[in-house]
């Protein structure tokens, strides 16, 4: 035991790691608190350690810098500084007056309890898929394009031979490349953005060379292939009665709308769609953390407007792994200053904040570019399930507004039961609010997690496990 | 024709047997139960509880609790997050997998 400040950081993702690593440097002691068996968040996900995978790297970009980022935490939790919690999930952090406890539930089960104290956290949640509903996309094979990369990357597994990959985000092209590497025939990659959306933001886009070369290395790839990229298509119906056995995609127009007489069926046994992304905030609510639209608000220095508590990487806006690094890096070097009494320096970090800017705005770029057909609802029939737990269809929804007065995503639900089954609208709340024609509101999950009752009833002064010495 | 395995130059262990619905299907050490229904061509393992649809992976990350599925008689397991071990019994869940 010492006296050097506590720091829990949630999550091992780019942003979790670096921010470790930046404030184990620095004189802390780190407990990094992450879900899976291994380091590396989604990104870096690696395959599981029984299949003894001798070329990961394969399944990734970036690889020297995992490297560098495993090799650092081998490196911390060897010299005692960093602890690594895996196959912990988190479902609350408690603050309390002079310091916070973590609480997680271990393994895959996710049954039994285990807390950590510490005198400060920092959140590196993540981010999760968002899918805007079709008919048809509750069926079986089709999965969101991060899901079939975490099931490639994590367990070497593919969900079908021929794949349609499909809707919008820069995500899209290292799906549709690795499952194309991975034996998969892609039949088509079906993207809603069009050259002049890009033409629009060329400025921020083309300060990013690197990003720009890591885009044209796929489609290179994808050529080689065969795949050829349908821009400005969209796909509007899933076929199939037990499984996915084709799709049926047609041409926008400029303002996104389905173009009449363009409509085309492919065959596949597997669809993996994206609409983008969105932040993991669960935590950050439940501490009371001001959230900025659906991301975490931090300062220049990641922290939130709660004392003690920091926020990096997608958690605090989706931007991808490089400026998940960078923030990451700022956050855990604010920690390391803040809870030792010392003024972080600024100068050391002057690189960092200037990157930090660039690829914010060109996040900022991808994301107007990125964006859903505008019109995608009207595609949705109302028999369409929009709540994949509860079973609601769009026509519910539809009705909830329309006849009934609903005007908000929280009445919508009241009425429908819409986001209240076992996902708590993490999926289907985007779609709702669309459908009802009124913005998301943030949910203020309570828990980041389904928790046992036999977990909630446990007395409250149980023993906490203490940071690393 | 390459497969993810041989992407990754993978030298598992041996395989091994666990039960889906009493047929035996072949799992690999460090596959979860997704990944194993996924390698024997199972795509949905679950019906839902209103209209019996069939579910199988959507997230593949934990978050959508559609691939929900009876491992060892405990119901409302993720399969995308749960990992196998010889002799594991998997059973297509119907509703909320309870008797009721």
């Amino acid at each position: 035991m010492t006296d050097r400040p506590h720091l829990a950081v949630i999550g091992a993702g780019p942003a979790g790691l670096a921010a470790t690593l930046a404030a184990a440097a620095r004189g802390l002691r780190v407990t990094l608190v992450d879900s899976a068996a291994e380091a590396g968040g989604q990104f870096y996900r690696q395959p599981a350690a029984e299949l003894r995978a001798r070329r990961p790297q394969a399944l990734h970009h970036q690889w020297r810098v995992w490297e560098r980022l495993r090799d650092d935490l081998r490196a911390h939790l060897r010299a005692g500084t960093v602890r690594h919690l895996t196959d912990h999930h988190v479902w609350l952090v408690e603050r309390r007056p002079t310091d916070f406890v973590v609480h997680a539930l271990l393994g895959p089960e996710q049954e039994d309890p285990a807390t950590v104290r510490a005198d400060a956290v920092l959140l590196a949640t993540g981010g999760y898929e968002q899918v805007l509903p079709f008919p048809g996309w509750t069926l079986p094979g089709v999965v969101t394009a991060g899901g079939a990369q975490a099931m490639l990357k994590g367990t070497l597994v593919v969900p079908g031979r021929t794949a349609v990959v499909a809707g919008t985000g820069p995500l899209l092209l290292p799906v549709a490349t690795g499952l194309a590497a991975a034996g998969v025939e892609v039949a088509a990659l079906v993207e809603s953005a069009g050259a002049r959306a890009f033409a629009r933001h060329l400025r921020p886009l083309v300060s990013q060379p690197g990003k720009l070369a890591e885009g044209a290395l796929y489609a290179a790839q994808l050529a080689r292939r065969r795949v050829r990229p349908l821009f400005r298509h969209t796909v509007v119906e899933a076929h199939g009665t037990e499984r996915v056995e084709a799709v049926t995609v047609a041409a926008l127009d400029a303002a996104g709308r389905v173009r009449p007489g363009t409509r085309r069926r492919i065959a596949c046994d597997s669809l993996a769609v994206s609409h983008g992304m969105l932040a993991h905030t669960d935590l950050a609510e439940s501490l009371g953390c001001r959230l900025d639209g659906h991301v975490v608000h931090v300062d220049d220095e990641q922290r939130t407007d709660v004392p003690r508590v920091w926020a990096a990487g997608e958690a605090t806006g989706i931007g991808g792994s490089a400026l998940a690094l960078i923030e990451g890096r700022i956050a855990g070097s604010s920690a390391a200053a803040r809870l030792t009494g010392t003024e972080p320096d600024r100068a050391e970090w002057d690189t960092s904040l200037k990157s930090r800017r660039r690829l914010r705005e060109f996040a900022a770029a991808l994301d107007a570019v990125y964006r859903p057909p505008a019109h995608w609802s009207e595609q949705v029939t109302d028999e369409t399930l929009v709540c994949r737990c509860e079973e609601v269809t769009a026509g519910a929804v539809r009705a909830a507004v329309d006849d009934l007065g609903a005007g908000d995503p929280r009445t919508v639900k009241l009425l429908t039961r819409a986001g209240m089954g076992w996902c708590q609208g993490r999926i289907c709340g985007p779609a709702v609010a669309g459908l009802a024609g009124c913005r998301p509101t943030p949910s203020r999950r309570p828990f980041a997690r389904p928790v046992p009752l036999g977990v909630l009833a446990q007395e409250p002064d149980h023993p906490t496990e203490e940071g690393p010495s | 024709m390459s497969s993810p395995l041989d992407l990754a130059d993978a030298r598992p262990g041996p395989a091994f047997t666990v039960t889906l619905d009493d047929r035996e299907i072949e799992a690999l050490p460090g596959q979860t139960v997704a990944a194993a229904l996924w390698a024997a061509g199972v795509t949905s393992w679950r019906t839902t509880r209103g209209a019996g649809r069939p579910r199988g992976v959507f997230c593949g990350i934990g978050v959508c609790f559609d691939c929900l599925v009876t491992v060892n008689d405990r119901p409302n397991q993720r399969a995308c997050l749960v990992p196998l071990a010889p002799g594991d019994v998997i059973r297509t869940q119907e509703g909320t997998g309870h008797d009721d």
